[in-house]
């Protein structure tokens, strides 16, 4: 789960990492009563990058400013991403901009860092450009970082010895925390002399949420819109994706992600189906199942239960079963005789009829 | 032959006193594998459907033979689970488990390395030689033994390509998992194709993430002599979630379907849009050396 810069902010301060004071203010009015410090920036708390360059960060010079600049922000829309809420920081007078993360080095099955002495919002420009100027250090799993570490980190980048410290805690953060990134761009170093953390961005592992007590971890319905008119249901994120490509070959576009894992009962087919119609693009449902563990017969009758569940159904679905007593599966569906419910008996096909629902064929 | 996994393994089942633990003993047991026995400390002498239980993997090996275990843990107890059979040098360590934290799956990936332990996973179907053995959760009804390899992030579509290829069968399927870090990669399995008998063409079952498939295309070019075909799923996908600037100074522009298609094209490997089309292109390569 990605986390908010605010959230980030307070895991930070947690492991002792510097950073601003600051706020969370979701009116104008809150603004304005967090704006303590003669200057603040005020900025837009959404989960995606490029904010500032959108209009989502103001510097304010007054509290009555701040509630200006707070309204101005606030509702605005962020690639897709509304703004319901801002931090409001005490300014920091930067004298360098630093770029540090963690992250996992997938090809490498460890961890790696990532930095450079060049940090700020290019450092995406600066990567492919000069990637020398970006280091990549590994971090062996079982060793982790300590201060002799956090300083070879830090040489590597080229950021002075001052930063070590904050390096080091932001691992703690990354190992403690079960993130998946850690990243703080800008790490900076202010006129006076201190090293704070200006930002911050933290994925935190959903698999770890057991281990947690403060309540950051989500297990959300495993659904993604998308902006095509034929709904999707499958078990398995792979043939779910698969299932999103075939549909995409016939010419009509998915309408969404919607993975049901392993599990098929009536509620979970329910709620999926209600999310997935509950779109009013969708024109068309196209249900793709292959019962490995899952058997085809509770599939069908978690798709009939659905279907009272919802009180019935007003578009068109297309039902594919294969595999583990799919023949049992069939005859389920077949003797609930659902006007709205076609059965075929291959993807390829399953999707193309699908398709042509959806297209009013 | 197979890889890996033969009619000889002996298999033991760590959480086999669990629910999915003990099902899952039963689906094995019937599809013919040897396993022969469990491992909880709690349950150490008891039996479960008449496969006896023992305390530790150490114990189970000494008592048994067993060189192939199974873990059934919860996530909270797959890291000391595997570390466990890792210490107890067990050559083949299959990780079922959905939802391994993956801080947990580094350190005890990092703590087999110069060690005897293949481990494969986590959160993987398994690996199952058709008529010999079954070690994991794949249906060992929807296909026969043949003499086609298969190699699969995704459960799902594994059984989807078994059950797509059934007249011709597999020597082995391999569910190496989704997770970001995972024991055995495509390369691995790869490698282990190309070197066994009993297996004339591969087939490679990838999905967005990672660039794991861009990887695997180099090392077909370089060293896979066996006809390969291909696979990716999520060409229509949303892109990632993931956030920052990371990800993106880190793998460049890989981890897109039209990407790993594009390497593994490169490299000679023919790459269906579907599944379907990909069963075709396996029976196209495979044409010339059953006639």
């Amino acid at each position: 789960m990605d986390l908010f810069e605010h959230q980030a902010k307070e895991l930070f301060a947690r492991h002792g990492v510097p950073v601003p004071d600051g706020a969370v203010a979701r009116t104008p009015e809150e603004a304005r009563a967090a704006a303590t410090a003669p200057r603040v920036v005020v900025k837009a708390q959404v989960k995606v990058g490029g904010r500032g360059k959108a209009g989502g960060v103001r510097l304010a010079d007054s509290p009555d400013d701040a509630a200006e600049k707070a309204r101005q922000i606030l509702g605005m829309d962020i690639k897709g991403h509304p703004v319901h809420a801002v931090l409001v920081e005490e300014a920091s007078a930067i004298a360098r901009e630093y770029y540090v993360s963690y992250l996992l080095d997938r090809a490498g099955r460890t961890f790696m860092s990532v930095c450079s002495a060049e940090g700020g919002m290019e450092i995406e420009e600066v990567a492919r450009t000069r990637p020398g100027a970006v280091a990549r250090v590994p971090i062996a799993a079982a060793e982790g970082v300590d201060a002799a570490k956090a300083r070879a980190i830090a040489a590597a980048g080229g950021l002075p010895a001052a930063a070590t410290e904050a390096i080091e805690r932001l691992w703690n953060v990354f190992v403690a925390e079960d993130a998946t990134l850690v990243e703080v761009n800008p790490l900076v170093l202010t006129e006076d002399g201190r090293v704070v953390a200006l930002d911050g961005k933290v994925t935190l592992d959903d698999n770890a949420a057991f281990r947690r007590t403060d309540g950051l971890a989500s297990a959300d319905l495993n659904y993604v819109k998308l902006d095509g008119e034929v709904g999707i249901i499958g078990n398995g994120a792979g043939l779910v994706m698969s299932t999103l490509d075939v549909v995409a070959q016939t010419g009509m576009r998915p309408a969404n992600f919607l993975d049901i894992g392993g599990g098929a009962s009536a509620e979970v087919m329910a709620a999926a189906m209600r999310t997935v119609l509950g779109d009013p693009d969708v024109r068309s449902l196209f249900v793709n199942v292959f019962g490995g563990i899952t058997a085809c017969d509770a599939v069908a009758s978690g798709i009939v239960s659905a279907v009272e569940l919802l009180g019935g159904v007003d578009r068109p679905i297309v039902v594919r079963l294969d595999g583990n007593n799919a023949e049992e599966g069939r005859r389920i569906l077949d003797d609930a005789a659902i006007p709205a419910l076609e059965r075929v008996d291959t993807m390829d096909d399953a999707a193309r009829r699908a398709a042509e629902l959806a297209a009013g064929v | 032959m197979a890889i890996w996994l033969t009619e000889r393994s002996k298999v033991i089942v760590q959480g086999m006193t669990g629910s999915q633990g003990a099902k899952h003993t039963a689906r094995m047991l019937r599809a013919g594998t040897d396993v022969v026995g469990g491992v909880n400390a709690r349950k150490a002498g008891q039996t479960v459907g008449g496969t006896p239980v023992f305390g530790t993997v150490a114990e189970a090996m000494a008592e048994t033979g067993a060189d192939t275990s199974v873990v059934f843990v919860p996530p909270r107890f797959t890291g000391d689970a595997v570390t466990e059979a890792i210490d107890a040098e067990i050559p083949l360590c299959v990780v079922i488990t959905e939802g391994v934290p993956v801080h947990d799956a580094t350190r005890f990936w990092a703590h087999a390395q110069g060690g005897r332990t293949r481990i494969i996973g986590p959160n993987c179907p398994g690996i199952a030689s058709p008529g010999a053995s079954n070690a994991g959760i794949i249906p060992a009804d929807i296909t026969t033994a043949g003499r086609i390899g298969l190699v699969s992030k995704s459960g799902t579509l594994t059984y989807q390509m078994m059950y797509e290829l059934r007249d011709i069968g597999f020597s082995t399927c391999v569910g190496i998992g989704g997770d970001p870090v995972i024991g055995t990669t495509h390369i691995d399995a790869l490698a282990a194709f190309e070197a066994d008998p009993a297996t004339d063409a591969v087939v490679m079952i990838g999905e967005i993430g990672g660039d794991a498939e861009e990887r695997a295309a180099d090392y077909i070019e370089a060293h896979v002599g066996k006809p390969v075909v291909g696979y990716v799923a999520g060409f229509t996908a949303p892109e990632g979630k993931t956030m920052g600037h990371a990800g993106a100074i880190v793998s460049g522009s890989a981890g897109t379907a039209q990407a790993k298609k594009e390497a593994l094209e490169k490299a000679g490997v023919l790459v269906g849009r579907t599944p379907s089309e990909t069963a075709r292109l396996l029976r196209s390569v495979l044409a010339p050396a059953v006639a």
